[in-house]
């Protein structure tokens, strides 16, 4: 049995002798979501244009939805629904018009076309705004009617590139709330964004992917996990008192005293944190604060590439700068 | 049958409609070439040209008549000459992803896009006679109705393999510069000497013998002898000379237009089929 959306082996492209994907392959299952993360320029863009047959396919064999990219591009654009990263919209269009002309595009018939286009008008929120030109809109609303449009064709996937790139942090919540509602009805979901907070909130599955390699592709908590232990800031009233009661907990595997805290390694914090809570107070221990630091993706990044996520970012400004 | 050239057809009418500067521009342009252009220069030739006696059954036509021919065809020619630039709009800000990534044939944006440019040439026509009958233009004037509606016909005929040939051109262009801007130049680089090599204001028989040869093939001329033989007759009298067309030399006009839209349709097509936009 197929229980993979898209299958991607050996695929590389180049733009003349700039190697933009250098044979990666990976695996996306139905109806999960899969992020692609990586820092500006590492691929992700051109992946998906490759995946959503606008760029030729050099090298490599990919398959999505069951049809094989090479031989029924067509079958695969039937299938698939797209996001892309810079605005692709008609200012001159309205909202209605805007999912009108791309639902006739692919030769919805009217009816079928005109309900959706009533459903996800709602959806997104664009009831006030349907007769209202493309060019009116705010940047949210600008995204929000190019996922509704990236629906209207009830993909099997949905390919968003950047999704949420340049909006506010409410309107990023509620798009992230979108896709995932998008997503249990369903949909698999391939998301690029260079954003860590992103990839992990939403996506069941994280490839890490830079200068057109794949670095490790897992679970986010399994990629952060890998990385070691959890870190337990932990202030109390007696901290001498604390260090003694806990030292021997079986779950702790190393405690340091900084001078106004302890700093608490331990295995899986999330699940030890209340047990550790627990024992203190049975002591009469006031504790004044405590936090949990998980590692992060950059840690992630850092342990595969010895960089920072955000080196690469930094010198390509100074560049532009200088 | 797939339709969804249609839909590229009603996208493009919708905002010729809706961009006002736009549609007023293209309404108003063809008006004011015949109102400014035509009356002062027909006023100076009508007086100019000293009267030949007609023989019998030849029509005498008054410049402003014979220009307005000319003017429909600089009209057309401008109008879709400029409308590869959609294209190239579309693909410069990205719009062209959206219907490059659907599963709509790509000959559906060319023949999307030519649709809606014969109907505005169509528009155009219309204004510049019911214009041009108010200036004193007289087209149609000695045919009976049958002979009207045959010539509206053929007028049709020859303005659509026109506009779409022009169109075609134009995309072909469109879609392999870089940048508007440079499309621009190009448009009028092309536009001028199509436009002036022909027999739009003048006859080519007066002309230097090498824009003659260019005019022998240059569309504009033929579209312009085919609208005059509609709107004239095949036989009458202009600006000091006869005019005699035969259904041969209207037959192959409409031949030569006919290879000029099929031989830059494919060349569109070859292009539209290589674009590549990431
Ligand atoms: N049209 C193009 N022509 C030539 N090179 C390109 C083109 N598009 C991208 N590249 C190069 O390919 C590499 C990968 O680019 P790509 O756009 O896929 O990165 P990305 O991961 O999407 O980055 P970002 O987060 O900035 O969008 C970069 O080195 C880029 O310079
Ligand atoms: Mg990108």
């Amino acid at each position: 049995m197929e229980t993979y959306e898209i299958t991607v082996e050996g695929l590389r492209y180049q733009y003349g002798k700039n190697k933009a994907v250098n044979d990666i392959s990976f695996k996306v299952k139905k109806g999960e979501i899969f992020s692609f993360l990586g820092p500006n320029g590492a691929g992700k863009t051109t992946t998906i244009n490759v995946l959503t047959t606008l760029l030729p396919i050099q090298k490599g064999k990919i398959s999505i939805s069951g049809f094989d990219l090479r031989t029924q591009p067509d079958e695969i654009r039937k299938s698939i629904g797209i996001v892309f990263q810079n605005e692709t919209l008609d200012w001159n269009l309205t909202v209605e018009e805007t999912l009108e002309f791309h639902g006739r595009l692919y030769a919805i018939p009217k009816k079928t076309r005109k309900d959706r286009i009533n459903e996800l008008i709602q959806i997104v929120k664009l009831e006030e705004k349907r007769d209202e030109f493309v060019k009116n809109l705010s940047g949210g609303m600008k995204r929000k009617l190019e996922i509704a449009r990236g629906l209207l064709t009830r993909p099997k996937v949905l390919f968003l590139d950047e999704p949420t790139i340049g909006l506010d942090p409410n309107s990023r919540m509620r798009i992230w709330n979108y896709i995932k509602r998008v997503n249990k009805e369903g949909v698999t979901i391939f998301l690029t964004t260079h954003y860590m907070d992103e990839a992990d909130q939403l996506s069941d599955n994280i490839c890490i992917i830079d200068r057109g390699k794949i670095i490790v592709n897992g679970f986010s908590e399994v990629l952060k996990q890998s990385l070691g232990m959890d870190v337990i800031y932990l202030k109390t009233d007696q901290d001498e008192k604390a260090f003694k009661t806990i030292k021997n907990m079986r779950e702790i595997k190393n405690i340091r005293k900084a001078p106004s805290e302890l700093m608490i390694s331990v295995e899986d914090g999330q699940k030890n944190m209340p047990r550790l809570i627990e024992q203190i107070r049975i002591q009469g221990i006031e504790i004044k604060s405590i936090y949990l630091k998980k590692p992060t993706l950059d840690d992630v990044f850092i342990h595969y590439t010895g960089r920072h996520f955000r080196e690469e970012e930094q010198e390509k400004k100074k560049k532009i700068i200088t | 049958m797939r339709t969804e050239f249609l839909t590229i057809f009603w996208r493009d009418m919708l905002k010729f409609f809706r961009i006002k500067a736009m549609l007023f521009t293209s309404l108003i342009q063809p008006a004011l070439w015949l109102a400014l252009y035509g009356i002062s220069m027909s006023s100076n030739f009508d007086r100019i040209i000293p009267e030949i006696p007609i023989s019998q059954g030849v029509t005498p036509v008054n410049y402003l008549t014979f220009m307005a021919a000319g003017v429909i065809s600089l009209t057309i020619l401008f109008t879709c000459l400029y409308s590869g630039i959609t294209l190239q709009f579309d693909k410069e800000f990205g719009l062209m992803k959206e219907m490059l990534a659907s599963p709509l044939p790509r000959s559906h944006i060319l023949i999307g896009l030519s649709l809606s440019g014969i109907a505005k040439s169509l528009i155009q026509t219309l204004i510049i006679i019911v214009f041009g009958y108010v200036l004193g233009v007289r087209f149609f004037n000695t045919f009976s109705l049958m002979e009207t509606v045959v010539s509206v016909l053929g007028i049709l005929l020859f303005i659509l393999l026109f506009a779409i040939g022009l169109l075609f051109l134009s995309s072909t262009i469109a879609l392999r510069l870089k940048t508007h801007e440079g499309l621009q130049g190009v448009i009028t680089l092309f536009s001028l000497p199509l436009f002036f090599a022909s027999n739009a204001l003048y006859p080519i028989t007066s002309l230097p013998l090498a824009i003659r040869i260019i005019s022998y093939g240059n569309p504009v001329s033929y579209f312009i002898q085919g609208l005059r033989y509609f709107t004239l007759g095949s036989n009458f009298y202009s600006f000091g000379n006869y005019y005699q067309y035969s259904s041969f030399d209207v037959l192959f006009a409409l031949l030569f237009l006919l290879g000029f839209a099929i031989i830059t349709y494919l060349f569109a097509l070859r292009t539209i089929k290589k674009v590549k936009i990431v």
